[in-house]
């Protein structure tokens, strides 16, 4: 599991993109397939169809605000996405997508990044670099307590090492 | 050196003299809430993953409400599994369809000022009225903590948003005028996300005259400012509802005084905002956002298949006894169906007891189960294709009551009550007097 992320294919989404827009409530029910097919369809029709293996998804304020449920961020990693941009998240959802081992990066000029841009993020250094438009941007760095758990691919994996290691 | 009840509880469970804001501590949790959505079904392949057990079953309250009662095999199927799993693991307050887990937690008595409280859900800042600070978690977090006891925090800045008006007899706000009007005008000033995932305190002499069951309300939809909490610093009314739960209103640990359970007046806070509001009036979120909140008279008129009294948010005793102030001596419009699902069972029996069922029945209201019900298109009520529904829940995202194309207004109770008798939304203080 690595922090560093390089792509071409990033998906471009405004403010408040909530959880009942990630996973809807009336598929909650369903297995994972199922809900992660129904991702983001009520704001980009067919996205769960043509999203990609290691695509990017880059959004404005609160994105993910409202409910705990988790499948939010495991709808999006059961469609491959590698990483996350935004100028904010929602609280929960933030500590989910690090559970879940997906990269979240709070980045104040997200909306400077267009869709299909070429970007590469170093979550390690802090720093996103568009090389379509020859521009580099701060993002918050993440404590290294969260980038442990990242590391490791996320909260499971990381208690699991943990207890080996206090065995 | 001051410090803030944020602060204070957070230090206490860390195991620490003091914490500083930004910084990230590992706390003992004093308890942990979870339910059948987030639960069970959830944490179950964590621990058998991990080979691990439950901390301490008697630090954790199981709840069934989001798929209670089962409407269909999966949900049923749901259900079966959260039940054998209270069995296997030894979970004694397991609450089995008696109500939702925001109102349940209170209501049983496993509230208690100062405690350091994890719930499975994102409405758990409604635990922060009673002066505890409660937070969600997804359940990834939640299996964590139910193994190790732990978790950590980011310790949050607190923003202080001090409630005042003219104190009159009737609390201060205007008759028709409630809890939910007031979160429902500061969503509107500061949007989702507005409170930035700090603490939001709310004080103020309009707070100190708030029921527990309104300052709830309050917390409740601070989840929809987007703060990790919403804390409401413990008074004499916090201590008597806990004593008619029949609990001690004593903290977790030992206090010397009452100003462990309260912010020190220096503390630094990130921001303090005052809102007076002695004229407020009813307020009405419009689709698909808590913080689309408009005054009534703008969206007055606008034409509703469903009126709904329901959750966490919206539908404890007296949630129930506002809907029947308006309804008394009223009907429901023809070809509207107003559902009410009271938040607990204790809630029915109370609202049964007191005469609030007769009056909510006889105006051709319909009884729904208790619940998490409709709100977040779990359970029975949902919306079909193209309807309009407005309700006493706290978020109206779009499709989250049913049909992606149907619309959610959030008001009171009592502007949804005036709205069932109108077929349209309605401003609920034409019917009280």
């Amino acid at each position: 599991m690595t922090n560093k992320i390089s792509t071409s294919r990033t998906w471009i989404f405004g403010d408040d993109i909530d959880t009942d827009q990630l996973a809807p409530g009336r598929f909650m029910k369903d297995s994972i397939t199922e809900l992660a097919s129904h991702c983001l369809e009520d704001v980009k029709q067919n996205f769960s169809a043509n999203v990609e293996e290691g695509d990017v998804l880059v959004a404005g304020k609160n994105f993910g605000i409202g409910s705990s449920r988790e499948q939010a961020v495991q709808a999006l990693k059961h469609l491959g996405v590698s990483a996350l941009v935004a100028q904010s998240f929602g609280g929960i959802f933030f500590r989910n997508a690090i559970n879940f081992g997906l990269l979240a990066v709070v980045c104040a000029q997200a909306k400077s990044i267009q869709e299909g841009d070429d970007i590469s993020i170093d979550a390690d250094v802090g720093i996103i670099k568009n090389r379509s438009q020859n521009e580099s941007y701060a993002c918050e760095k993440l404590p290294p307590q969260l980038l442990d758990i990242l590391k490791h691919g996320g909260l499971i994996p990381h208690l699991e090492i943990m207890m080996k290691e206090q065995e | 050196m001051a410090e803030t009840l944020a602060e204070k509880i957070i230090a206490r469970a860390a195991n620490r003299t003091k914490v500083c804001p930004g910084e990230i501590v590992t706390c003992t949790v004093d308890l942990a809430m979870i339910h059948d959505s987030g639960g069970p079904r959830r944490i179950k392949p964590i621990l058998e993953r991990l080979n691990a057990r439950v901390w301490d079953t008697s630090k954790v309250v199981l709840v069934s409400d989001h798929y209670a009662p089962a409407v269909d095999a999966e949900s049923a199927a749901i259900l079966n599994l959260t039940r054998k799993w209270a069995v296997e693991n030894g979970i004694d307050n397991f609450y089995d369809q008696q109500g939702i887990c925001h109102v349940i937690l209170p209501e049983r008595g496993h509230l208690l000022p100062g405690m350091f409280v994890v719930g499975g859900d994102s409405h758990s800042p409604t635990g922060g009225a009673f002066g505890c600070f409660m937070f969600g978690v997804g359940a990834t977090d939640m299996a964590s903590i139910l193994i190790t006891g732990k978790t950590w925090v980011k310790v949050p800045n607190t923003i202080r948003i001090e409630i005042t008006g003219t104190p009159g007899v009737d609390g201060g706000i205007a008759d028709g005028v409630s809890a939910k009007d007031i979160i429902l005008h500061l969503c509107s000033r500061f949007g989702v996300g507005g409170a930035e995932y700090q603490v939001v305190e709310f004080v103020g002499n309009i707070i100190s005259r708030l029921s527990m069951s309104e300052r709830m309300t309050l917390t409740n939809m601070s989840a929809e400012l987007g703060a990790q909490t919403g804390l409401i610093a413990a008074d004499e009314t916090t201590f008597n509802y806990i004593r008619q739960t029949g609990k001690k209103p004593e903290h977790p640990v030992q206090v010397d005084n009452i100003s462990a359970l309260q912010s020190d007046d220096d503390a630094y806070f990130s921001a303090t905002h005052k809102v007076n509001v002695a004229d407020l009036v009813p307020y009405v979120a419009m689709p698909d956002s808590p913080d689309n909140a408009v005054t009534i008279e703008k969206v007055s008129g606008v034409q509703i298949q469903q009126a709904y009294i329901g959750a966490c948010t919206g539908a404890k005793l007296e949630d129930l006894q506002m809907a029947a102030s308006v309804l008394k001596n009223n009907t429901v419009a023809k070809g509207i169906r107003l559902l009410i699902a009271p938040a607990s069972i204790q809630t029915t029996a109370a609202a049964a007891a007191d005469g609030t069922l007769k009056i909510l029945t006889e105006s051709g209201a319909i009884l729904m189960p208790s619940g998490c019900g409709a709100c977040a298109g779990y359970g029975a009520g949902i919306l079909a294709e193209g309807e309009v529904c407005i309700s006493s829940t706290a978020r109206n995202f779009k499709g989250r009551m049913g049909h992606p194309t149907s619309k959610v207004y959030l008001g009171s109770p009592y502007t949804v009550a005036a709205s069932a008798i109108v077929g349209r939304i309605a401003d609920p203080r034409d019917f009280l007097n």
